[in-house]
């Protein structure tokens, strides 16, 4: 690649696009983009311009054998200069524009041109080249243009004093002036422009979010694969092992009933109060796996349930118009439900507040006390309220100054829908 | 007498009903919550037991119909029966302070003597709450407020009220003698700064209050 170290001095993220202040770095800023863009429209016009040319006329060419040397000429350095651009406009975006050519393995010479021919991001580098041979050429040249004309038009005056290049001169002013005003803004403009031809912003996004996703859909199924578990042992050493006992105690009862009916009496009792205690042990479990008043109610007559049975006070306020999915429901609840046993048993707060809003796509929920202070945010029960929330792209923050108040805020994108769609009846 | 039961699991409205017309009762099964509001809306229901989740959401409708009949008609006794409970749930029954009202679990039909007693008492304007209500209340221990200055006998003595309990089996329980657990109580409704009444009002005020906080 190209040795960009002279360029050094030249490159570096876009200041401030503001008018104001007019003073020494401000200028020196707008000089260094004026030099940037002479730099970059020389580039465009008569380097970006025949390789465009060449790009076009190598497609049909490949037809005939010419056409695939001509390519191996022209892409290696459209490429080159490509790869210059992005350096370029991503320093002055600051930030990282990947080129994400296809991957050209080991195909050999004669074949790796209709890999080029194939590949979206090469196409892209051409409709660059022209884009950086026209548009791109003015937004570039455009405030040295500004810059330089005063100057030629003082000249001008100077050496041949006409009537014409006084009239000229009294337009350097609102030209020097246009200058000021534009040039980091048609910088910036260029800049934005070539991220969008040249990045390939858009495919690394998404395979960076198939990566997030694929991370937390393992983490919710091994999750999930444990909560089903512990349910299955909860089932089997609880409720399934007392209605066993209840059926064996009916069983000896059948046997007492016309021996010794009070013997078969109390069996039957024993097998009452085992039901019962089954019964219960279910209504444990039914209520960590979904609480009745969420399932009945929603998440805001969840949340109030929630708050109506702290031994705090707790007020909810909340503002959502409609209905999250039922998962994020669930979700958020219990969130809310491990934040306010936080409060309870570690701030020593008196008062705790929950508020929940739907704001531009986004379900936001605040918990606050005013208790002491001083949580940890990377604590280990807030290890599972991420990875709970992660699933929805969710964000949780810890905000607790030791002496509080300490507020968690949790965030996640979410539709709402006007009815509430419960997942099974039950 | 003529109530409307609200069940959608057939075996417990079918057991249930069964129970209730031994007992004399005309007993009106629906299985569902539009049926439910169209038998309240009749003139000749003395009273309602209800499931809190019916057909067609399984969510709130039957408490949703029951709340909704008692504002009709206010002490209109109502028996709420659920598979859990929610301490809320029996708040927003309770808040008319009309009395007349039980929440339970369903659990509560294996001693149908036991349920049998709730439902007249119901039936006859008292309070009967499920232990189970009364124990997660209890769980709350008040910072401020008339709660707060409850003494822990009082404070066993208004939980056992909120089940329903009469002054004498709340004795019984609590191995005092019955003039005792009067005192308790006058000293409850001093508290709670609950007007002049008749006891049984006062009691359903009491509890009221203690699940408003």
């Amino acid at each position: 690649m190209t040795d960009f170290g002279a360029m050094g001095t030249w490159l570096a993220p876009i200041g401030s696009v503001q008018p104001l202040p007019v003073d020494q770095p401000a200028l020196r800023e707008r000089l260094r983009l004026t030099v940037v863009g002479v730099g970059l429209a020389l580039l465009g016009l008569p380097v970006a311009l025949a390789l465009g040319i060449l790009s076009i006329i190598s497609v049909p060419l490949g037809l005939a054998v010419v056409g695939l040397a001509l390519a191996w000429a022209v892409v290696p350095a459209t490429e080159l200069l490509a790869g210059l651009h992005r350096r370029v406009s991503g320093t002055l975006l600051d930030e990282e524009i990947p080129a994400g050519y296809a991957p050209t393995g080991d195909t050999t010479g004669f074949l790796r041109p209709f890999l080029w021919l194939r590949d979206p991001a090469r196409w892209r580098d051409v409709g660059f080249l022209w884009f950086s041979a026209t548009g791109g050429f003015v937004l570039s040249a455009l405030p040295a243009l500004l810059l330089t004309a005063p100057v030629i038009h003082l000249i001008g005056a100077i050496l041949d004093g006409g009537v014409f290049w006084w009239l000229l001169v009294l337009l350097d002013g609102p030209m020097l002036l246009t200058w000021w005003l534009v040039t980091p803004h048609l910088a910036r403009a260029r800049a934005l422009a070539e991220r969008g031809i040249l990045g390939h912003s858009r495919v690394e996004q998404l395979e960076q979010r198939v990566e997030e996703v694929t991370a937390a859909r393992t983490e919710t199924l091994d999750h999930s694969a444990a909560e089903v578990r512990r349910i299955e042992r909860d089932l089997h050493d609880g409720a399934q092992a007392q209605m066993i006992a209840a059926g064996m105690h009916l069983g000896m009862a059948e046997k007492l009933v016309t021996s010794d009916p009070e013997a078969a009496a109390e069996k039957l009792r024993q097998a009452r109060e085992t039901t019962l205690s089954a019964l219960a042990e279910m209504r444990a479990l039914i209520k960590g796996i979904h609480p009745p008043a969420l399932a009945d109610t929603g998440l805001v007559g969840g949340i109030e349930a929630l708050a109506f049975a702290a031994p705090i006070a707790v007020s909810v306020a909340a503002d959502v118009p409609g209905h999250p999915p039922a998962a994020v429901e669930s979700a958020v609840y219990f969130v809310i439900a491990e934040c306010l046993t936080n409060v309870v048993k570690h701030a020593d707060a008196n008062r705790a507040w929950v508020k929940v809003e739907y704001v531009e796509g986004r379900l936001r929920a605040e918990v606050g006390d005013d208790g002491r202070g001083g949580a940890d945010p990377n604590g280990s029960g807030l290890e599972g309220v991420r990875r709970r929330l992660s699933v929805f792209d969710g964000t949780i923050s810890v905000s607790s100054p030791a002496g509080g108040p300490t507020v968690v805020t949790l965030e996640l994108p979410c539709a709402l829908s006007s009815q509430r769609i419960k997942p099974s009846s039950g | 007498m003529r109530i409307v039961f609200a069940e959608d699991q057939a075996l417990l409205r079918v057991g249930l009903a069964r129970v209730l017309t031994e007992l004399g009762i005309d007993v009106v099964e629906v299985d569902n919550g539009p049926a439910l509001v169209s038998a309240l809306a009749g003139p000749d229901m003395d009273a309602a037991v209800v499931d809190v989740r019916l057909p067609p959401t399984q969510t709130t409708e039957g408490l949703a119909a029951a709340i909704e009949a008692r504002e009709a008609r206010p002490g209109f006794p109502v028996l709420v029966l659920s598979a859990m409970v929610e301490p809320e749930y029996a708040r927003r029954l309770l808040a008319d302070g009309s009395g007349a009202v039980g929440y339970l679990l369903k659990d509560r039909v294996t001693d149908l003597d036991q349920f049998v007693a709730a439902f007249r008492q119901v039936v006859a304007g008292g309070t009967v709450l499920d232990p189970e209500v009364v124990a997660a209340m209890l769980q709350q221990p008040a910072k401020t407020g008339p709660l707060a200055r409850l003494t822990p006998r009082e404070r066993e003595v208004l939980a056992l009220m909120a089940e329903g309990r009469s002054n004498a089996a709340i004795a019984a329980r609590l191995f005092v003698s019955e003039k005792a657990v009067g005192k308790h109580t006058n000293s409850i409704f001093t508290k709670f700064d609950l007007p002049v009444a008749p006891d049984d009002n006062r009691r359903v005020l009491a509890v009221l209050a203690w699940l408003q906080k």
